[in-house]
């Protein structure tokens, strides 16, 4: 189901990610990030929210803020403060988040996002602020809550988006966008099974061509792109039940169940907080100067979209295959130092990444930098093919060996006898053998059953064991055949 | 002991004429006796001091002691004490013990001071009097039946009765002056910024500072050598270079341009301490400083923005205090809206409350604006007229409070009245300026302070005044008679 065509309604999404920032130690605190550690045991003092204690803030969080914002071609904000927002909840210390409201250090940006008809859609960034995490609360069982407040004081930038979204695709497509751009960056893990990228979700719909935006609901608990799209999908359509019901969409705040696979009711716009958001006077505002942004700007790597566009024109690749092997940066790296090994078949290249190494890489649940063949090895192999030592068909084989085993690519084509015979005095003799051995299809095909070549060319394959190069053995058996 | 101030404490240490134990057991001595009738302290630490003052004997003996080792202290139940447990008076952490020793706690351990224990004060601060303490008001020394001012009552008291020679105490509106005023001893409020805020406990950041209430000036500087200073773990203190506050004592009063504010010496200001904060200006005049009239027209708009700005950040500040990691649990909640709202009502006093929930309404949605955001730009007025006033003169001069220590019980009906109290003192913390209180004579037999607020990070200067002053009278050497006398430490002519 798309939005974009359900009975004259349409569908307007906003998103807000949030990012964890892949610094050392937390954003006011110098206790570790890292994440899976015993419960409680990564947060001093100041994570604990202990009277007295005072945030100080990590200029690390800061300066990958500042690299999200020239990513985005966005506004950097000279002077951004630190505003605290006021709630009560467990996991969340001191009584209030210190985030950023009125002054935030990334002001509004623009993201290009490639859809899947190929067009290119212009996504605007409202802002992006510096926040804390909060802990976590388990509940275990009846009457008992569990604190861990590990994550406490993570730093966060939430990507706030226009509502400029139609369909869940979009939403996924922009929300895949950050994604890679933020691992370009090195200030995001992008790991969503640990909650270090997630994203809530504004949905709403209006009848196709009104000006004013319905009456939004906001999607919780986002942490994978499959959810998003799931999530949104089955909001819009309840949004428009409601509607064409004659009912009317309530502002309110919907969790995501994915094992029921629905959105529910969390909270309503009456029962919201009153954040009673002011600046914090515990920390000063943030004044970033010209020569720390130029100096931020430096460190900017070649980003997604310039690596699109060199791999199309550098490797003579389509917009889809660039598209592919640019969306982590470590796959796109892993690319180009087997296209610089295999440097007459970029192409060859770009199909081999995209077929067997990712197939294989899928099946065993690994990332690229985690692959089972350097970029060497593979290189090797598809030197192999091109150099006619082994036929396409059977270098998959041979892939599957060097996957499985570990092996090189010649120790696998020499163990296992699969080398290409190129030979056409040996190519000639196996055919020699064959036609010898069927003088009716010999006679047929001469009478006028072209068919019958594929007859021959099969009966020689299978005579080498596959090995014949394909070519050779064409242009033989066209001469041998000849009447 | 002939020996009052921390000056001659320390100079006796230093020539043996007792030693760090002896002062110790004398003081713990005074404390016992005078705390059943004063309630200055919160807490003793009779034990862990003897064990202090041994180290710092040793120290002494063998020449590698600081100006302040050996030297009793009392810090106020507001600076984290690792330890010993740090209550803000209040119910609410009458059971906390704190994991750490507040920033100005550690500099005045590694200086070698001794501590005998924790001053009683207002709840969190918050009070002109030291009657909304939890573990009940602090006497004035000078007569029993007067406040002792607040929020630092304890540490003013303790100081006026001789209990120790310095006490550490901070002012968020006033809490050092106004009961270094009530009490009759020296009350030091340093810039903002300029002493580290890191563990001690928060009531309106922007406005609280640390600071100290000794028998003089010259202790006054003494002490705030020790504890000035950028600390890292508080983005709010100020790296700027801490000068020699015992060299510049020194300065000249000739050609100090000395001005008066309008807006102190008008309606509401009772005369007795008027005459009292007049005859002040007569000293310095003699000594060659020149006094003119100064006006600050939104000064008189103090109170009110100072009431919004507090307990706005009071009410987020606060928020920490939930029953869930630390402090005062109600029993058995129900579940987590109970446990908020029985260990919040159960642990906070009614005037904490009230803060709480002023703050809470003029950071509402819709209100925001009328109150937190008027009052911040009035803020900036004020800041600007103290601005332009510096550009005249070098130090403002004028009373500390409107009348001298009132009674116990007689304010505490109305909140504004005793709000009042703080009218002339609240304009330096607005605007974060350094002020001091020093006594400057007695109305009704209770002491008067004069107050004088310097530009930013003049400490230097405005102790110097001080410090002038004090070699010209001797109001800050007048102790309340009945404290002290019978706790002499027995000289032993230096033996340690």
């Amino acid at each position: 189901m798309s939005g974009v065509e359900q009975g004259g309604w349409e569908t307007v999404i906003g998103l807000e990610i949030h990012t964890q920032l892949a610094t050392k130690s937390k954003i006011f605190s110098g206790s570790p990030t890292a994440y899976g550690a015993e419960p409680n045991t990564q947060a001093d003092l100041v994570d604990l929210g202990y009277p007295g204690v005072l945030p100080v803030l990590n200029a690390e969080a800061v300066r990958m803020a500042v690299k999200f914002g020239l990513a985005i071609g966005a506004v950097i904000t000279r002077r951004s403060v630190f505003a605290r927002k006021n709630y009560f909840y467990p996991d969340l210390p001191k009584g209030y988040q210190i985030s950023q409201y009125e002054l935030p250090i990334v002001g509004k940006g623009v993201l290009d996002v490639m859809l899947e008809d190929g067009t290119v859609k212009s996504i605007g960034v409202t802002r992006a602020h510096l926040e804390e995490d909060a802990g976590k609360s388990q509940h275990e069982g009846v009457g008992v809550s569990a604190i861990d407040l590990n994550r406490a004081g993570t730093p966060l930038i939430e990507i706030v988006s226009e509502p400029d979204m139609r369909s869940a695709k979009e939403a996924v497509a922009y929300m895949k966008k950050i994604h890679t751009l933020v691992r370009y960056l090195g200030i995001c893990d992008g790991n969503m099974q640990e909650g270090s990228f997630r994203c809530d979700a504004n949905v709403s719909v209006r009848r196709k061509g009104a000006e004013k935006f319905g009456t939004r609901a906001e999607l919780k608990n986002l942490n994978s792109f499959r959810f998003v799209e799931r999530a949104i999908n089955i909001e819009v359509a309840r949004q428009i039940d409601i509607l064409e019901g004659g009912g009317t969409v309530v502002q309110e705040t919907r969790l995501y169940d994915a094992d029921k696979d629905e959105t529910r009711s969390m909270r309503s716009k009456e029962e919201a907080n009153d954040y009673r958001y002011f600046p914090d006077p515990d920390l000063l505002p943030v004044v970033v100067g010209e020569d720390f942004i130029d100096a931020v700007r430096a460190t900017l790597p070649e980003l997604p979209d310039a690596k699109a566009q060199r791999f199309q024109s550098q490797y003579g690749l389509s917009a889809y295959d660039a598209g592919f092997l640019i969306a982590s940066g470590e796959m796109a790296d892993y690319y180009e130092a087997v296209a610089a090994l295999v440097p007459s078949d970029a192409k060859l290249v770009a199909n081999w990444v995209m077929g067997e190494l990712s197939a294989a890489l899928n099946k065993d649940g690994l990332d690229i930098t985690q692959s089972r063949l350097s970029a060497a090895q593979f290189g090797a192999l598809l030197n192999r093919i091109v150099d006619d030592t082994v036929s396409g068909k059977l270098a998959k084989e041979v892939f599957e060996a060097m996957w499985a085993e570990g092996l090189e690519a010649d120790v696998v084509i020499e163990s296992r006898g699969l080398k290409q015979i190129t030979d056409p005095a040996a190519i000639g003799a196996v055919i020699d053998e064959i036609i010898a051995a069927n003088p009716k299809q010999l006679a047929d095909y001469r009478s006028g059953k072209d068919k019958l070549f594929g007859f021959f060319v099969g009966q020689t394959m299978k005579a080498t064991g596959g090995k014949a190069n394909p070519v050779l053995l064409n242009d033989l058996l066209k001469q041998k055949l000849a009447p | 002991m002939a020996d009052q101030t921390l000056a001659s404490l320390a100079a006796g240490l230093k020539a043996r004429k007792y030693s760090s134990v002896e002062l110790t057991k004398a003081f713990l001595g005074r404390i016992e006796h005078a705390q059943p009738a004063l309630n200055a302290l919160v807490t003793v630490t009779a034990e862990s001091a003897l064990a202090a003052a041994a180290a710092a004997d040793v120290r002494i003996a063998a020449g590698t002691a600081g100006p302040l080792t050996g030297v009793p202290i009392i810090h106020k139940d507001i600076f984290c004490t690792s330890g010993v447990r740090t209550t803000c008076a209040s119910k609410m952490l009458s059971n906390f013990i704190s994991p750490y020793d507040a920033t100005l706690v550690g500099k005045y351990k590694d200086a070698g001071t001794v501590m005998l224990g924790k001053a009683n004060m207002d709840e969190f601060a918050m009070g002109s009097s030291n009657e909304t303490s939890f573990f009940g008001a602090v006497k004035n020394p000078w007569d029993l039946a007067k406040v002792p001012g607040g929020s630092s009552g304890g540490s003013a008291a303790a100081v006026a009765a001789r209990l120790a020679p310095l006490a550490t105490a901070t002012d968020t509106g006033g809490s050092i002056r106004q009961p270094a005023a009530l009490c009759g001893v020296t009350g030091l409020k340093p810039t903002y910024g300029r002493v580290s805020r890191y563990g001690m406990i928060a009531f309106a950041s922007s406005l609280d500072q640390a600071g100290v209430i000794t028998v003089s000036a010259e202790d006054a500087a003494l002490t705030l050598q020790a504890m000035a200073g950028f600390d890292p773990r508080d983005s709010t203190s100020v790296d700027v270079p801490v000068p020699d506050y015992a060299a510049e004592l020194q300065q000249p009063m000739r050609g100090l341009r000395i001005g008066i504010l309008t807006e102190f010496f008008g309606e509401g200001l009772d005369p007795a301490v008027e005459q009292a904060v007049r005859d002040s200006l007569a000293v310095w005049q003699k000594l060659g400083a020149t006094i003119q009239e100064v006006s600050l027209p939104n000064l008189p708009l103090s109170v009110p923005t100072y009431y919004v700005v507090a307990p706005a950040e009071c009410s987020s500040n606060l928020a920490r205090f939930d029953g869930v990691r630390f402090g005062h649990r109600c029993e058995d909640p129900k579940d987590l809206l109970d446990l908020y709202k029985r260990s919040r009502a159960e642990g906070f006093g009614s005037e904490v409350k009230r803060r709480i929930m002023t703050g809470t309404y003029v950071l509402s949605a819709g209100y925001y604006d009328a109150y937190y955001l008027k009052a911040q730009r009035v803020r900036a007025l004020i800041n600007q007229d103290f601005r332009r006033a510096f550009g005249e003169v070098d130090l403002l001069v004028g009373p500390t409070t409107p009348t001298v220590a009132f009674g116990l019980g007689d304010k505490t009906s109305d909140p504004i009245t005793m709000y009042l109290n703080d009218i002339y003192t609240i304009g330096a913390n607005l605007a974060g300026l350094p002020a001091m209180s020093i006594p400057c004579g007695f109305a009704a037999g209770l002491p008067v302070g004069v107050q004088l607020i310097g530009p930013h990070f003049a400490e230097g200067r405005m102790l110097a005044a001080a410090h002038a002053y004090q070699r010209e009278t001797d109001w800050h050497l007048r102790a309340p008679s009945g404290w002290a006398a019978d706790f002499e430490p027995s000289t032993t002519g230096g033996a340690a």
